[in-house]
């Protein structure tokens, strides 16, 4: 019973592996649904494009594997892309997504002095209390590098980021926890937040 | 707010970091995952390791030096310097890079960044870019490769555009003429890319002191700085830098 994460092809994982190494974690990387949905918990990361991963994960059968995992009540973690295809749709290429959690992934609007994509460490700022935030300071920066943003129904959001709009960074909805920004490259931060959702019971 | 970030260099032979460094610190001044461990704990936001390695043959230290980083430092980092083909970025992507940066080679074989953005994705992929001073050209600054001794018949800006177009994600713009003085960095072709292109462009060549990088990023609009004697000569402390730049309301990454 160990933390899993999920491969499925959509960039690399290099990173989330070190950085669960480093954390002493008891963990695989996995492209087997079998075994996604005996795991104790789940990181769901990824970065690439919606359409092609989404298509990757319902041939795998990955998709699935994810959603009854949840729905059984383990703990997911979604990262970068797994923070906009956990949701109902994404705009980018009008692609329907897993649907744990209500909402959609829209892209920045084009805004004069304002690059796309938002790339580089910005600050989080928790709308409320969560597990996955302790011993981290409000405002503390992360890690970003994406183009879409997950929009979730209002009662999810968990934090918000300032760039271009005000943006979701952090998604929270039962068992499923989701970030926009990379944990695993956001320094003492980040490797805080991997720890959390190791302990993280998915309930609070 | 997107804060701005400062990346340190690392010139990278044969194992060892080749410039001069003078840390007080109990470490291996020469050693390149030490440093990078140092300069990840003073707060440095992002990591560059170009492989200045003179033979093919032994690449495969470098890759042994990247994977160590990667082990222990927990921020971006990209690799540049004989990148050739996209095997060469695979290998280092696979090692743990973030991103891969590509200059002479892309510039004679300019396909590589598109096949490149088109195998691993935009971000990751570099353009790395020598310009210099040449009332001649178009922009007035040419392109120059092969660690700025061959000049070419381009365009800085129009290369600039061109890569974007390729499909890099991002662009390191090393001033020839400012590289080594310690009297800032060239503001006016810095600004000049980084208003015309939609991806981030790095500031690289001519920093001495704090300023020259609060000016860089106030006045030319650069979205990140390189730097590299200010530190490796132990002169400033990254969070000394940061320090000067947040007391001007720059942001940038405070608490780390």
């Amino acid at each position: 019973m160990a933390v899993a994460v999920v491969d499925y092809k959509a960039g690399n994982l290099k990173s989330v592996d070190t950085a669960l190494k480093y954390l002493k974690a008891d963990y695989f990387v996995s492209d087997d649904p079998e075994k996604i949905i005996l795991a104790e918990r789940i990181i769901f990361p990824g970065v690439g494009e919606a359409k092609s991963a989404m298509d990757n994960l319902r041939e795998t059968g990955l998709g699935d594997a994810i959603k009854q995992a949840f729905a059984a009540g383990t703990p997911v973690m979604g990262i970068c892309l797994g923070s906009q295809i956990v949701l109902e749709h994404s705009e980018e290429r009008n692609t329907p997504c897993l649907g744990l959690v209500g909402g959609t992934a829209k892209r920045f609007e084009p805004t004069p002095g304002f690059k796309v994509p938002h790339m580089g460490w910005n600050q989080v700022s928790p709308a409320g209390k969560s597990f996955m935030f302790r011993g981290i300071p409000a405002n503390a920066s992360f890690y970003f590098v994406h183009s879409y943003y997950p929009n979730p129904d209002k009662e999810y959001i968990c934090a918000q980021t300032e760039y271009i709009c005000t943006f979701t960074s952090a998604l929270q909805y039962g068992n499923l926890f989701a970030v926009q920004f990379h944990p695993e490259k956001s320094g003492k931060h980040g490797l805080q937040m991997l720890n959390n959702f190791l302990e993280w019971k998915g309930n609070a | 707010m997107l804060e701005k970030r400062i990346i340190v260099c690392l010139d990278v032979r044969d194992g060892r970091t080749t410039k001069g460094v003078k840390f007080k610190e109990n470490i291996d001044i020469g050693d390149p995952v030490a440093m990078a461990r140092l300069y990840y704990e003073q707060g440095v936001d992002e990591l560059v390791f170009y492989d200045i390695t003179a033979s093919a043959e032994k690449r495969g230290i470098m890759i042994d030096v990247l994977a160590r980083v990667a082990e222990q430092i927990f921020i971006p980092f990209s690799v540049g310097g004989g990148i050739g083909s996209v095997q060469d970025m695979r290998n280092v992507l696979l090692a743990g890079a973030e991103k891969v940066s590509v200059n002479s080679q892309a510039v004679r074989n300019p396909g590589i960044i598109e096949e490149g953005a088109g195998l691993f994705g935009s971000q990751c992929i570099v353009l790395g870019m020598d310009a210099l001073e040449d009332k001649t050209m178009p922009s007035g600054y040419r392109v120059v490769i092969d660690g700025g001794r061959k000049p070419t018949e381009m365009d800085a800006l129009a290369w600039a555009l061109k890569a974007e177009q390729l499909g890099a994600g991002e662009i390191v713009l090393n001033s020839i003429d400012a590289d080594g003085t310690k009297n800032g960095y060239e503001l006016v072709i810095t600004k000049m890319i980084s208003e015309a292109v939609q991806i981030p462009v790095v500031a690289s060549g001519g920093a001495g002191v704090p300023q020259h990088l609060a000016d860089v990023f106030s006045l030319a609009k650069a979205d990140a700085a390189l730097i590299a004697s200010m530190v490796h000569f132990g002169t400033y402390s990254i969070s000394q830098i940061k320090d000067h730049l947040f007391a001007q309301q720059i942001p940038v990454r405070m608490d780390y």
